[in-house]
């Protein structure tokens, strides 16, 4: 397949296959090793480019980005980072000025992060960088490069002006018409969206993907639709775009998101992808579940809707038939008791060991409704209806809780693992619910808000 | 001058613009071969039967070596040779190599090496310490013991005395650039090897033996290594080794990198350990008597992990004195990868006790921790000790004349009592310390902690021999000067720091000076780049040779002049001789003019270190670094997650070389000593096989788990001991003040209950849960 994108401002033109990825390609053929691989899967930013489209600019993982995801787009390169002259980015300057690289190696990928997200106007540091790991520096030179160039003029070199070609020589449908019409007829397929999964199925398991199909070109699966009292959130839309439409309608979901990959992994992820891959420790499913989402499936030309829980019916399986594909989630726009609760080792870029969703409706003193559902306590994501019964018709008071929490080991036999164990995943969920508790009530809760 | 001028790292525009070239990115002349392990899925047996024939059938595979295909040596201990490349029949840990693809692309490497189809006779793997003590398991007959005094008489008259034991995990390096080698085969059989190595040497020892020639014959060189943080000392080998033997076998150049789970199954980490203790005290805490007793799993094969679990029992003492002591240290052979060098090199393990056993008795006696680690301090460098009389410090023991370490070392140039002065005021201790306790009293999920620790951390390899560097210096006849020394650049600056005091030596701008790639054809012989003396062995060495360059120059000029060589003086760029000033570059094309030689090899050996490390005695090292931080905390006590919310360090790097680039060692050894202790927890599961092998489920700190304030500040004081400039190594011990947070967050879970916590490490969120219901009672 012929994939035509602009790189460091020149056009070029690659025949590729549809799994080569952008990092062994800017490494192996173009010869511009300045981009690093620091771990192959998407986890640790010594590969980040900057991407450049109609949507604006973005970092992203070259090790899990495959070459024809970049069809009419730009990529940037730490190479192409600094002035055709040579001179120095001011955040390559500030680097350098503030020791803000010791060994190098990852130091490339702040660059290109630093370096977007300059462009972008943010100053959010912590968000901005959470994909980027170093092992030398602890960071702390690096906030203080990254904040001294807050406001510097954007060097006219890294603005990028992609032209995109109207056509692809390969599956990549421009309508979710024209891909219900290729998944039909070719139902065993893969589709590919952000790749943050499907790429490491191929860098670390050599896995034949068979025939696949690019999404990232189906606009209309991409659309955010405010319907009065709902969203209709596309299942193309990035994390990012997820995380700015619900940032404000719900703070407690946006929060979450924010800890929700990386910024380069957001920047690729889709709601979708997240969804339909089942994964019993994704982030969305728990938050849709709690707030009472709806997905819309869609095969060939036949259309239907299923409350979110009941589409994970077991590990591995889910409510989708060949050929299947998840178009879009319905969620509320108002649910002020929603809260998401990610709890993993790390506080960014980690998957969750639980998370757990809460949204408990009061009138009067009295639990009306209750919705919890979690994450990694079960072979998918799941409700807690005995939990959800010991609350409901009850006084909203921390005996209720006390009790629904206990009952949480009814609901749950949760396994062991490296993210954690059966206990602790138990009493973490069990905390989690008292924590909603005090969290309702305005009680300090949350040890990211605390200062020394 | 060019020395404590905080110089940006020498390769700093070359990382920002991505042209800082590592072993991966070097240009690979056409026909290159790419290897790749296939490796065991058993901790523990023999395989019985082995069939590659699917992977000789793989795509773009050139071929396939098993142990029997090696030419000669199939090792590739540091120690003992009791590390094959290649499993002959045994299998000791799961990930272990048994055979080498060599392939045309790394990913054809990398996919042919999953299809081994291999036969086993698996036998129960010994992975837990009890596992190991039950079949005595172990390396050395017995476990080490030093002594000091009569331990089981201070303990028995002891007026207090308490028990405990601490269980703390292992750590992977994650250099963010994984192990890599190339070769490129040579006329006549010799071999140019590139490593990304800590330890080029060792390397050219392994791949001649591997080739079956002489040292001679093999050249290896590194410019730079991703990170190395010990990682790379020892665990580079069998790549160095593999790619030579296969470029020695096809005639064409090869490349070897771990994909980055490959890496962390195939190579050793951070030595874990299990202490305990048995201590008696005074009602003020002061520790009359101890007994530690260490376990260490060593994993699979000896490595470094003798001078590991022994740095880890002469750490033991950390900066305390202790009246009588006992330390019996365990090394136990499991079956898991070989735990290796990381920064530290056991020091922070064995610190790690003493400091969990000054909080230990800190809570029984209800006294402020910091108060009893002051009242343990070995006496003031200020006041050494005469004849019955106390020190003279405040906090210094007031009866004691010994002032000797567990092994029998005198602690001379102990600068602790000022520094915790120093660090307490500045950091506002005591009022914080009661801000915590007030804001505690009006949380009732959430708990803040705080807390001090100090560190002391020896300097010296405790193998004395190890203690020399080579240097090659050049001065062209323009005035530049090459710079060579046997010294790695891992990004700890130490190019840039010895650059700068060979640019003193001769008076002229940093710029003048190039550094070159380690390469062991210009000097020869080099120990590791490790045990934080890095700049301590090769700036000397550097200093050295620039001096005799030096003074040939100074000679000449003298005589050309008429005066006396040492009325000469280099400086401002500009030789000052019978009060002409002469640029440096003149200097030098007069002295070429004159056949006066411009080159010099340099050396250095520590001077003073002797050490006896079966009877424990001696002087292991040449003089101690020092350095203390105060962390603050906060928990959540429904999860156990938890936050740094603020640190504070004073670090002693005596008179520093370069400011910012010793300050960059601080923060970062800082932060990585915290993940240590906090998030990054290694997962065996039952069968032996690591759990935690990426990113994904290892979790090093991320950039927002920084300490949000985070003040750094370097102690004003010369070294006592005559090192480069009176600088000290800074490598390793800041790693060490990470401590603070774990005695941080077990200061915060006390605050939940009157039971001893009994914190574990690393506090991951959920074994802080688990102390906060410890604490709870």
């Amino acid at each position: 397949m012929n994939v035509t994108f602009l790189l460091n401002g020149e056009t070029v033109e690659v025949n590729t296959h549809p799994t080569q990825t952008l990092l062994d390609w800017l490494r192996e053929t173009r010869g511009l090793t300045g981009t690093k691989e620091g771990c192959n899967e998407g986890d640790c930013g010594a590969c980040s480019v900057m991407i450049t489209d109609e949507r604006g600019a973005r970092s992203l993982n070259a090790c899990i980005l495959f070459v024809p995801q970049l069809h009419g787009k730009a990529v940037r390169t730490v190479e192409g980072i600094a002035a055709p002259d040579g001179t120095l980015h001011a955040v390559q300057q500030a680097m350098v000025d503030n020791h803000g690289s010791q060994c190098g190696f990852c130091t490339p990928g702040f660059v290109v992060s630093m370096a977007t997200a300059h462009l972008n106007g943010r100053t959010d540091h912590d968000d901005v960088l959470a994909g980027n790991l170093c092992r030398c520096t602890g960071y702390a030179p690096i906030i203080r490069a990254a904040k001294a160039v807050e406001g510097a003029a954007v060097p006219d070199h890294v603005i990028d002006h992609p032209i995109a070609p109207k056509t692809t020589d390969f599956p990549a449908p421009e309508t979710s018409d024209a891909l219900a019409e290729w998944y039909a007829a070719h139902p065993n397929g893969t589709l590919i969206a952000g790749a943050t999964d499907v790429g490491l199925w191929v860098t670390k398991h050599f896995t034949d993907l068979g025939d696949v199909a690019f999404l990232n070109r189906c606009k209309d699966l991409q659309q955010i639709d405010d319907q009065g009292d709902t969203l209709r959130i596309g299942a193309g839309v990035t994390m990012t775009d997820v995380l700015a439409a619900v940032r404000i309608l719900h703070p407690s979901f946006g929060d979450m998101i924010r800890r929700y990959g990386s910024d380069q992994v957001r920047n690729a992820a889709t709601i979708g992808g997240n969804i339909a891959n089942g994964s019993p420790i994704g982030d969305n499913p728990p938050a849709l579940i709690a707030m009472g989402a709806t997905l819309h499936l869609r095969r060939g030309d036949t259309r239907r809707d299923t409350p979110i829980e009941d589409f994970f019916i077991a590990y591995g399986k889910q409510d989708r038939q060949p050929g299947e594909f998840v178009e879009a989630v319905t969620i509320p726009k108002s649910a002020p008791a929603l809260r998401c609760y990610k709890l993993s080792k790390r506080f960014d870029q980690d998957i969750s060991a639980v998370c757990g969703c809460f949204k408990i409706t009061v009138a009067d003193g009295k639990i009306t409704d209750a919705r919890i559902a979690f994450g990694g306590m079960a072979g998918t994501p799941k409700r807690a209806p005995l939990s959800e019964a010991a609350l409901v018709g009850r006084p909203w008071s921390f005996d209720t809780i006390q009790t629904a929490a206990a009952t949480l080991a009814e609901d749950f036999a949760p396994l062991s693992d490296m993210r954690a164990s059966t206990a602790y995943r138990m009493d973490a969920a069990q905390g989690q619910l008292r924590r909603y508790f005090d969290d309702i009530n305005c009680i300090e809760t949350d040890v990211l808000g605390v200062t020394a | 001058m060019s020395v404590s001028k905080p110089l940006p790292h020498d390769a700093a525009k070359l990382h920002v613009t991505g042209q800082a070239r590592y072993v991966d990115d070097v240009p690979m002349p056409a026909g290159t071969l790419h290897l790749a392990f296939g490796v065991s899925s058993i901790a523990r047996g023999t395989f019985t039967a082995i069939n590659l024939d699917a992977v000789r059938a793989a795509k773009g595979v050139r071929a396939v070596l098993v142990a029997q295909d090696l030419p000669f040596a199939n090792d590739l201990s540091p120690s003992v040779h009791d590390e094959p490349m290649l499993s002959d029949g045994p299998i000791h840990y799961c990930g272990q190599p048994i055979f080498l693809v060599v392939a045309d692309t790394h990913l054809n490497a990398r996919h042919a090496a999953r299809l081994g189809d291999i036969t086993y006779d698996a036998q129960t793997p010994i992975l837990t310490i009890e596992d190991a003590l039950a079949a005595d398991a172990r390396f050395e007959d017995g476990p080490r013991i030093y002594t000091k005094g009569d331990v089981d008489t201070a303990l028995a008259t002891a007026p207090n005395r308490l028990q405990g034991r601490l269980d703390m995990g292992g750590q992977e390096h994650f250099y963010l650039e994984g192990q890599a080698a190339l070769a490129l085969p040579q006329e006549g059989g010799d071999m140019v090897v590139q490593s990304s190595t800590q330890h080029p040497t060792e390397i050219q020892h392994k791949v001649a033996d591997a080739l079956g020639v002489a040292m001679h014959a093999v050249r290896v060189e590194i410019r730079r290594m991703g990170g190395g943080f010990g990682g790379k000392e020892s665990q580079g080998n069998a790549l160095a080794v593999s790619c030579a033997v296969a470029a020695q076998l096809t005639g064409k150049p090869c490349k070897m990198r771990y994909d980055r789970d490959d890496d962390m199954i195939i190579t050793g980490k951070r030595h874990d350990f299990r202490i305990e203790y048995d201590v008696g005290y005074d009602p003020d805490g002061r520790i009359s008597g101890i007994d530690f007793t260490h376990y260490t799993r060593c994993g699979w094969a000896q490595d470094l992990s003798l001078p590991v679990a022994d740095r880890a029992m002469l750490h033991a003492d950390n900066a305390y004195l202790l009246g009588a002591a006992r330390i019996t240290s365990h090394r136990l052979k499991t079956n898991m990868q070989s735990a290796t060098a990381f920064r530290g090199f056991g020091g922070p393990q064995g610190m790690l006790g003493i400091e969990r056993v000054m909080d230990h008795i800190a809570h029984a006696l209800g006294k402020d921790a910091a108060d009893v680690r002051r009242v343990n301090y070995y006496g003031a460098a200020d006041a050494q000790p005469t004849s019955g009389k106390r020190f003279g410090a405040e906090h210094s023991p007031k009866q004691a004349v010994d002032n000797t370490t567990p092994y029998d070392m005198p602690v001379t140039d102990f600068i602790l009592h000022e520094m915790t002065d120093k660090l307490l005021t500045d950091c506002d201790y005591h009022a914080r310390k009661k801000a915590v306790a007030d804001w505690n009293a009006n949380h009732a999920t959430l708990k803040k902690g705080i807390a001090f620790n100090p560190v002391k951390f020896g300097i010296s390899f405790t193998l004395t021999h190890l203690n020399q560097a080579g240097a090659l210096v050049h001065v062209y006849a323009d005035g530049s000067i090459h710079l060579n020394h046997g010294g790695t650049e891992m990004g700890q600056g130490l190019f840039q720091k010895v650059a700068q005091v060979a640019a003193a030596r001769f008076g002229v701008d940093i710029s003048a000076v190039k550094i070159t790639a380690t390469d062991t054809a210009k000097v020869p012989n080099t120990s590791a780049t490790a045990a934080s003396s890095g700049t301590d062995l090769n700036g000397m060495a550097v200093q050295n040779a620039c001096d005799t360059i030096r003074a040939r120059i100074a000679d000449c000029l003298a005589e050309m002049h008429n005066v006396a060589p040492d009325t000469i003086t280099f400086k401002d760029d500009h030789v000052h001789v019978a009060g002409h000033s002469i640029p440096f570059a003149q200097a030098a094309k007069t002295a070429y003019e004159n056949r006066v030689s411009l080159s010099a090899t340099g050396f250095y050996k520590t001077p003073d270190v002797a050490w006896d490390r079966i009877a424990g005695k001696g002087r292991p090292f040449f003089y101690f670094a020092y350095g203390a931080s105060v962390s603050e905390v906060v928990i959540d006590t429904n999860t156990g997650e938890n936050r740094i919310l603020r640190v504070d360090i004073l670090h002693d790097a005596g008179a520093s070389l370069n400011p910012a680039l010793d300050i960059g060692q601080i923060e970062g050894g800082f932060v990585q000593g915290a993940g240590w202790l906090t998030t990054e927890e290694l997962v065996w599961d039952d069968k032996g096989s690591l759990r935690t092998h990426a990113p994904s489920t290892y979790k090093i700190p991320a950039c927002s788990d920084r300490p949000s304030v985070f003040n750094i500040a370097l102690w004003d004081g010369e070294n006592r001991a005559e090192t480069v400039y009176r600088s000290k190594a800074v490598g390793e011990p800041p790693f060490m003040l990470g401590i603070s947070t774990h005695a941080a967050l077990a200061n915060a879970v006390a605050a939940c209950g009157a039971a001893y916590p009994d914190l574990q490490a690393p506090a991951t969120a959920e074994e802080v849960l688990q102390a906060v219901k410890r604490a709870r009672g």
